[in-house]
């Protein structure tokens, strides 16, 4: 095969390659993004209906209660302005504490329950959730370093 | 002087030598000087032993509990084991970055004791490429993480190194990972030689594969051990996230897979010359956009310590500055390449160009996942997180051909390969793996999903045993002469590459029946209790408190058993490490070949009651077991001499059989 005929079908094979990963990518896309929301938006209708999406906030405190056999949590995530009840069945992981940060992912049930599939505490008793820092700050109070919410650093 | 301040002056003086390294060779190297491209050399070495200097002292000032430096101070304490304190040397940011330069060290000493044979221009080169490189990241930590600042108060003890990293994976996981992240530095400095001076021919392909090949045998034992590691530290059983920390790592192995490959092509038959050049490039860049994703605090995680953003810009512009210039040398220098050699499209190079896009949309997808979410945030349009669901849609549909075309690739030969042969050789293995997976599904019940995965792994098994028969057995020597049987018949390189399909075949296979055949249960257990998880009994039989060097912890003692047999009796543990008041879960596992038990100890809840996640994780062993091969055959193809040489024509039938060609045909070339 000459050169040229091999550089065509390089070309021709890349741009195939190309197309058909651009398409497996965006589907995949469309239908795995994850939206990041705080109660405050929640409260202001901008949860996504029928679709999985992170809260985050603060615990708040003495909310956690335990039910049945002790596997079904409930607790009240809060950004200082709005709050919004979570349901979990699992184990809380390590450093799950009232008064401190956490992300819930799930998707709201009928009655504004938050129904979570999974709960994720940060491995740093320094951290706050961006927004919820943010919302503190509007409030006059002080939160610390804002720190990303889709890290490792959740731990499950 | 203290050792602290000896560290930071070798570190001053190691910073302006690598300047003059940077510099002088090169420009003696453009204008043909032979007296300035000898300084290469003797620079390089110096510059090498101010950094291990630097690097021993940041050592000894743990090891010796010097709290005076902030560094130590902030992540080494006093109780600490030995071994610890001196694996704190990469526990936090700037003996992290450190760490870096070190193993840069590493790899360019290296270089100048087993490169002799390379030309004085191109050692000149890639010598002052890689002194270049080290300038950037010894400013970066002088200028903005300096380990050996002092405090102006000494503390009596440091605040103790982060719990979860106290631990064996700790000393051998950063270490390793950097070997293979650094490593790729030798491939790029030799790629930007190649664009500065003469045009790559196959000898710089020979040259740079043993580097290439080592680099990524070492990335790949770093993956291995970071999985391995948060498998069993972070408690929950996980051992892959996806996370933008993962990936990182994950990328530059993808594209360093490529480039071996594509090594092998051009150093055989000199085609895909500018394409490995490329990839040269884009292995190392990824391996910086790593370094940065993790260090700057961009994502954070267990692995970021950088939280002033100064050093992310750092990082950036030092990201931008080699990203760009390389790209744009290469956009100047590479169009003038021309491929003088042809092939057909029923041959290995045909192969080895299809693996290689393959592996770089996959890598372009992990990018795009890990990178989108940061971007979104940047441009303030929300916030957003691409999970595990999204990468495992992407990857699986686009690595199953791939495997496929891992067990046909190597029954082609160089240039045109004979179709009858290998149509007979595929339908052999074909007819084989579709029979071995119908007994392998039966036996395990598996989905329709599941029973694709076996056969895929069975299907590259499979082309491979028959790769190593016809290697063994195929020659013309009489089966009754000893010289039949030395499996010295083929390089190393033949080895290294059957050992890594090997490994990929199992890994493939293990992953599959491990998320076929798992059960994973969390329940509130109470002594006495017992829980049944398929073939498995485990029973809580005592929860008692003990206490630890630097923790307190409550310890669980679960009896699993079979068919009413005792097999395994763990001790889960749930930890409060007193220094930071950090509570951690301290999983037991009972590891065998066929499955690992997995148990987990949540919260005490009401009662005596206790949470707990019990696992069984069938042939879980066999995914680090075949990971481990992949590295292993990796470091068996890099030690390959032959491969190293400049390749005389015998030399190259030889390797050429080696890598798998048919035998009977080169055999009947010769």
């Amino acid at each position: 095969m000459s050169p040229r005929r091999q550089r065509l079908l390089l070309v021709a094979l890349s741009l195939s390659g190309l197309a058909l990963s651009a398409w497996l990518v965006l589907s995949a896309f469309q239908k795995n993004l994850v939206f990041f929301l705080t109660p405050s938006q929640i409260q202001a209708g901008e949860a996504p209906k029928g679709r999985s999406f992170r809260l985050g906030g603060l615990v708040e405190p003495s909310s956690l209660a335990r039910m049945e056999n002790g596997l079904v949590a409930t607790f009240v995530v809060t950004d200082q302005l709005h709050r919004v009840t979570v349901h979990y069945k699992g184990l809380l992981p390590d450093l799950f504490k009232e008064g401190k940060g956490v992300v819930a992912q799930g998707h709201m049930g009928p009655s504004g329950l938050f129904l979570a599939d999974e709960v994720l505490a940060k491995h740093d008793e320094n951290y706050m959730p961006p927004q919820v820092g943010k919302a503190l700050a509007r409030q006059g109070q002080h939160g610390t370093a804002p720190i990303d919410p889709h890290a490792k650093d959740f731990l499950p | 002087m203290t050792p602290a301040n000896l560290g930071h002056h070798a570190l001053l003086l190691a910073w302006s030598v690598s300047l003059a390294l940077g510099l002088l060779p090169l420009w003696a190297a453009q204008r043909s000087v032979p007296s300035g491209m000898k300084l290469a050399r003797p620079l390089a070495l110096v510059q090498s032993l101010l950094i291990f200097t630097s690097f021993a002292c940041l050592l000894w000032s743990l090891g010796v509990n010097d709290f005076s430096v902030a560094y130590v101070a902030a992540h080494s304490n006093s109780t600490l084991p030995l071994y610890y304190r001196l694996a704190a040397a990469w526990g936090g940011h700037e003996g992290s970055l450190l760490l870096w330069v070190f193993i840069l060290q590493l790899w360019t000493s290296l270089l100048v004791w087993r490169s002799p044979h390379w030309p004085a221009d191109t050692l000149a080169r890639v010598l002052a490429v890689l002194g270049l490189i080290s300038f950037g990241f010894v400013s970066f930590i002088l200028f903005t993480s300096d380990p050996f600042q002092l405090l102006a108060e000494p503390v009596s003890d440091g605040a103790d190194l982060n719990p979860l990293l106290q631990d064996a994976g700790m000393i051998f996981h950063p270490p390793m990972l950097y070997m293979g992240y650094v490593g790729f530095a030798i491939t790029f400095a030799l790629a930007i030689a190649a664009l500065l001076g003469p045009e790559p021919d196959r000898s710089w392909a020979a040259w740079a594969r043993p580097w290439a090949l080592a680099a990524w045998a070492f990335l790949t034992g770093g993956i291995l051990l970071g999985s391995f590691w948060a498998y069993y530290e972070l408690g929950w059983g996980g051992w892959w996230f996806w996370d933008a920390v993962e990936n990182a790592s994950f990328m530059p192995w993808l594209v360093g897979t490529a480039l071996i490959h594509s090594l092998t092509a051009t150093a055989q038959r000199e085609v895909f010359k500018s394409w490995s050049v490329l990839l040269c490039i884009v292995a190392f860049s990824l391996s910086l956009l790593g370094t940065f994703l993790v260090r700057s605090g961009v994502v954070t995680s267990v692995h970021a310590f950088a939280s002033d953003p100064a050093r992310g810009q750092f990082i950036l512009a030092l990201l931008v500055i080699v990203v760009g210039g390389s790209l744009s040398l290469y956009a100047w220098r590479a169009p003038a390449w021309r491929e003088r050699q042809g092939f057909s499209w029923f041959s290995r190079e045909a192969a080895l160009l299809i693996n290689n896009l393959f592996l770089l949309v996959a890598a372009g997808s992990v990018l795009l996942g890990t990178l989108y979410p940061l971007a979104v945030e940047a441009l303030d349009m929300g916030r957003i997180s691409v999970g595990p669901p999204y990468f495992e849609a992407v990857f699986v549909p686009l690595m199953l051909p791939l495997l496929v075309l891992l067990g046909l690739g190597p029954m082609l030969v160089w240039k045109q390969a004979d179709k009858p042969s290998v149509k007979r050789r595929g339908a052999q293995a074909a007819a084989i793996s579709f029979l071995l997976t119908l007994g392998a599904a039966l036996a395990t019940q598996s989905s329709p999903l599941m029973t694709l995965g076996l056969l895929t792994g069975i299907w590259m098994l499979v082309c491979t045993a028959q790769l190593v028969a016809r290697q063994v057995l195929g020659t013309t020597t009489p089966l009754s002469s000893p010289k039949r049987w030395t499996m010295r018949a083929a390089p190393r390189a033949f080895w290294g590459m059957v050992l890594a399909h090997t490994g990929m075949a199992l890994f493939v296979m293990s992953v599959t029946l491990l998320k076929g055949l798992e059960h994973s249960q969390d329940q509130v257990l109470k002594v006495g209790n017992n829980v049944q998880l398929g073939a498995y009994q485990f029973q809580l039989t005592q929860v008692e408190p003990v206490a630890g060097p630097n923790y307190r912890a409550a310890q669980a003692r679960v009896e699993v058993s079979r068919h009413g047999q005792v097999e395994a009796l763990l001790f889960p543990q749930r930890r409060l490490y007193t220094v930071r008041n950090m509570p951690m879960t301290e999983a037991a596992i009972d590891r065998s070949l066929l499955r690992d038990l997995y148990v987990s100890l949540g919260e005490p809840g009401p009662d005596g009651q206790w949470a707990m996640r019990l696992q069984v994780k069938p042939f879980m062993s066999w995914i680090w077991l075949s990971c481990l091969a992949m590295a292993c055959g990796g470091a068996l193809a890099a030690t390959d001499r032959r491969a190293a040489k400049p390749a005389s024509s015998r030399a190259q039938a030889s390797l050429q059989d080696a890598q798998g060609a048919s035998i009977t045909s080169s055999t009947a070339a010769a």
